[in-house]
């Protein structure tokens, strides 16, 4: 019997499929460690996974892929992310 | 299950097509993170499949068959089926689709593979609306919302399709909400652990399709649990427990809010307060769930 090759396409896995999506963003999340309680709730709800957990427990923002929504900022419930204009911050 | 203990390992890679403030990708990466690498999906057309980015490359870690928007569940069944055949029941089938593909077009190949039995787990996020092709109406947009085939808001009530599955009677189905990743967690990993079919709805606040701030994707999805709007429960073996606060609500533990705290920030639902307020049909709304919360507590309240 004839056998025939499936032919069809395959993507494969690479981080930044769509480019650098950090440059989507408006506004930037700063992190004020000092008022950090490091709850993780920015961490979890991030929808990118821009948010990094370090080994001491605390975390850190990953710029790159960053789009800026700004739930990790509303969802912190000691506000110690804030939204600062791209153009403004530091 | 507290949030530090859900691992750290990622399968949604970042960089991807979803917009700012997406909760499926909120929920994928929850999903991925409770079933690990040792996972196939299906996943139909839907924002999904875009979120999938542009060919060749993938956002996605673990290997997704696409396939056609009516198919989710017929194509796990297959894919679930050679799994079986090669010996490798390790690895957990999941078809993953929006409530269009659920509610509407792919509906009835959902209801033949849970009668047969499949083994797999069907999660559909919930946006309630067909948000890919750009906000059209489905089964699970609530009455009076804008969307553009509705244009001064929808005239029918959604359907209760976790109430059509419950009547398939499998092993397992819950409801759950992005703004809930313990419960989203939790779920997953249950469904993971049982054989046969497995259902998990989760409702997923859209931003552009409900016209809400992509700050708020994470409140719009607690202001609809806390209003009523939406129920989180789980059904194992016809055993129904009403989870979270919507288990405080089925029990009148706590006041249900106001349906206008949830739809005040949507813009889907301007025209009910703007140029003035629609009276009416905010009673209808709060009617219609004050109405459905008394048939949860007479089928669902456990005397
Ligand atoms: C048979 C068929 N009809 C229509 C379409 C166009 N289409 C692609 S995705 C989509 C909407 C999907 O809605 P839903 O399942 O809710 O997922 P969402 O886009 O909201 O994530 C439609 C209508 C299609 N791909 N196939
Ligand atoms: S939500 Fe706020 S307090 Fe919690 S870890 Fe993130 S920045 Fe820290
Ligand atoms: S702004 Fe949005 S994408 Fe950026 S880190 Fe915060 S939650 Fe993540
Ligand atoms: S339209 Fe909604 S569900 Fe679709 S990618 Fe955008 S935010 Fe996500
Ligand atoms: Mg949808």
């Amino acid at each position: 019997m004839k056998k025939y090759a499936v032919v069809t396409s395959i993507s494969y896995p690479k981080k930044g499929a769509m480019g650098k999506t950090g440059s989507w963003r408006v506004f930037r999340p700063t992190l004020d460690k000092a008022k950090c309680v490091k709850c993780l709730r920015c961490w979890i709800y991030c929808p990118e996974g821009s948010i990094r957990r370090e080994p001491d427990g605390s975390i850190s923002i990953d710029y790159e892929y960053c789009k800026g929504c700004g739930i990790c900022a509303k969802e912190c419930a000691v506000k110690a992310i804030t939204m600062k204009r791209e153009d403004e911050h530091e | 299950m507290a949030i530090k203990d859900i691992p750290v390992e990622e399968c949604m890679l970042q960089g991807n097509a979803a917009c700012p403030g997406c909760p499926a990708t909120m929920g994928l990466r929850l999903v991925l993170k409770a079933l690990g690498k040792k996972t196939v999906m299906v996943i139909p057309a839907c924002c999904t499949a875009v979120i999938e980015s542009l060919y060749p490359h993938t956002s996605f870690d673990v290997p997704v068959m696409n396939i056609a928007f009516e198919a989710a569940a017929a194509g796990a069944s297959g894919v679930e089926a050679a799994l079986r055949k090669q010996g490798r029941e390790d690895i957990t089938v999941v078809a993953w689709a929006g409530d269009g593909g659920t509610y509407d077009i792919g509906l009835q190949a959902l209801s033949g593979a849970f009668e047969r039995g499949t083994n797999f787990i069907y999660i559909c996020y919930n946006n309630q609306i067909y948000s890919n092709t750009g906000i059209q109406r489905s089964g699970a947009t609530p009455y009076a919302a804008w969307t553009t085939t509705t244009v001064g808001g929808k005239a029918e009530f959604r359907k209760e399709m976790g109430e059509i599955v419950l009547a398939h009677h499998i092993p397992y189905a819950a409801q759950t909400c992005i703004s809930y990743p313990e419960d989203v967690y939790a779920k997953v990993m249950k469904a993971k652990t049982i054989k046969g079919p497995k259902y998990i709805e989760i409702l997923a606040p859209c931003p552009p399709g409900w016209r809400f701030s992509m700050d708020s994707t994470v409140e719009m999805g607690r202001l609809a649990v806390d209003c009523g709007a939406w129920a989180m429960w789980e059904c194992e073996n016809d055993v129904m427990t009403f989870s979270g606060k919507s288990k405080l609500l089925l029990e009148k533990k706590v006041p249900r809010k106001p349906v206008e705290d949830w739809i005040k920030h949507q813009g889907r639902f301007s025209h009910l307060f703007k140029p003035q307020r629609d009276e009416e049909k905010l009673k209808v709304i709060e009617n219609h769930i004050d109405r459905t919360w008394e048939r949860y507590r007479a089928l669902y309240l456990q005397k």
